[in-house]
């Protein structure tokens, strides 16, 4: 059967280069980075070159990057690590209510510690704004976290905004950058940030990896405590083959996204088109402050779940914000941010595109979809078409 | 995660549809959680004739509202209302534990549409 793969946001494929760059340290060059021998010099070797190749894309030092084991880790190091570092100076944190778990339940977390924590709403259109954020702002607070771009609806906040204002009011600014990362610039010092996540599977990169860059002086409480690695910031035996298949799929996302991104961007605008021809449809989120390779629809009447099973059946990956899908009672708590009523929210499905995507795709998605969609409504108590 | 008795029902669900001179009519759940559940049924000698479903909500609930409706057709009104959600699940050789008390709604929608029958007759 056909396949279409457009749930590039959850997930992508590891990359051929980033796989055969990834290969020679699972067995010849197998050694431990901590260790004096030539074999653990030289996964030494490859963890600066690594580090290296991060740091310049993000026009950071060297030092500055700590490798983890991915976006949540890198998330909860970040938050928790400078909560617990920085509490004599203040208690207040500031959020967004669209972040994605990997943020917020470290948040919750640190309410239950006795930190008290401000969640920003967002616009109709999914946008935090500057001026709440603003306002927010106590004597005591000490962190902010909002992320770069959401991962459900693809707005993009602006960062480097907020981190201006948080930099003048001596405030650290973190941002999960992992949706955005090979799409957006993520210069560190352009969007004013002191701590940036990044992940290596959403970028054609292995699972199981990801990086914090951490602003120098800045300092941050470990989460994992055991040996020396990473600066003493992260303890465990570093993932040579992981760090290394993270630098490489960076690099490549780096130096192809101005070829890359209209492309994809072109193609998205194709199906959107397509998609917003169906009758009671309708756009979640900015259309213009948006990833190019995000979509995220509602279609009313429907639910999210049938929808997407009934995709799969056609070959066709996608993915939903409705409760049935993320084991909980509750649809996405992005959607119901925007202020969607319940039975709407359940009705949304995401599409998110990759560099491999085709014309031909689209064009198959844009005829299996409407038929999906005039079904199951057929089906639906709540539709009178 | 779905076992291949629901995948069936919810790709081919039957008895889909209203039935504009029902004799009863139920409805169950609510679009807020996701899942809604409405039937029709049409009694002749005490005895449950026809019967046609409209679902908004997940595979689940699809397939627990497609499944009931081959389970009552020709029962009688007695018979009808003995049928749990449990013996529902269980004819389609069971759901996810997630789904058990969510989606699995079809024996009270038609324990509704019987005591609605029940009232008018």
């Amino acid at each position: 059967m056909k396949t279409v793969y457009l749930d590039h946001a959850a997930t992508t494929s590891v990359r051929d280069e980033v796989l055969e760059a990834m290969l020679p340290y699972f067995k010849d060059s197998f050694g431990n980075a901590s260790s004096v021998h030539s074999f653990g010099r030289e996964a030494k070797k490859a963890l600066d070159t690594a580090r290296e190749t991060v740091a310049e894309i993000l026009n950071a030092d060297f030092n500055e990057i700590i490798f983890t084991s991915g976006g949540t880790e890198s998330n909860n190091l970040a938050i928790k690590g400078a909560a617990h570092q920085y509490k004599q100076r203040g208690t207040h944190l500031i959020t967004s209510a669209i972040e994605h778990p990997a943020v917020l339940n470290p948040m919750k977390e640190l309410e239950k510690e006795g930190f008290t924590v401000t969640y920003l709403p967002v616009n109709e259109q999914g946008i935090v704004s500057v001026e709440a954020f603003q306002n927010a702002v106590r004597d005591d607070t000490i962190l902010v976290s909002i992320m770069h771009a959401n991962n459900e609806i693809g707005t993009i906040q602006p960062i480097a905004a907020i981190g201006k204002i948080a930099r003048e009011r001596g405030i650290l600014m973190h941002t999960d950058a992992v949706q955005s990362v090979g799409y957006l610039n993520i210069d560190v010092d352009d969007l004013n940030v002191d701590l940036l996540t990044l992940s290596a599977h959403k970028i054609y990169g292995p699972k199981g990896v990801g990086a914090l860059y951490v602003r120098k002086g800045v300092q941050l409480v470990p989460q994992i405590r055991g040996g020396a690695q990473e600066r003493r910031k992260r303890a465990g035996t570093e993932n040579t083959a992981g760090i290394v298949g993270l630098a490489k799929a960076l690099e490549l996302a780096h130096r192809e996204q101005a070829a890359v991104v209209p492309k994809i961007e072109k193609l998205r605008d194709r199906l959107l088109e397509g998609i917003l021809q169906i009758p009671h449809t309708r756009l979640n989120g900015s259309r213009t402050e948006r990833l190019p390779n995000n979509i995220n629809v509602c279609f009313e009447f429907i639910e999210g779940e049938s929808l997407l099973l009934n995709l799969d059946l056609k070959g066709i990956a996608g993915s939903s914000g409705s409760a049935c899908t993320s084991g909980s009672l509750e649809p996405s708590h992005v959607l119901l941010a925007l202020g969607l009523p319940h039975e709407i929210a359940h009705g949304s499905l995401r599409l998110t595109l990759g560099r491999d995507n085709t014309d031909a795709e689209i064009d198959y998605v844009l005829e299996c979809l409407p038929p999906i969609v005039e079904r199951l409504r057929q089906m639906s108590p709540l539709y009178n078409g | 995660m779905y076992s291949d008795k629901v995948m069936d029902h919810f790709q081919n669900p039957r008895n889909v549809g209203e039935i504009p001179d029902a004799d009863g009519i139920g409805v169950e759940g609510n679009a807020r959680c996701g899942d809604i559940m409405k039937i029709w049924i049409k009694v002749e000698d005490n005895r449950i004739v026809d019967v046609k479903f409209k679902t908004f909500g997940c595979a689940a609930a699809v397939a627990t509202s497609s499944m009931i409706t081959e389970l009552v057709i020709g029962k009688t009104i007695e018979e009808a209302e003995k049928i749990t959600n449990t013996a529902v699940a269980e004819a389609l050789d069971g759901l996810p534990p997630v789904k058990m008390h969510c989606s699995n709604l079809a024996a009270d929608a038609l324990k509704k549409a019987i005591e609605d029958y029940k009232a008018k007759h």
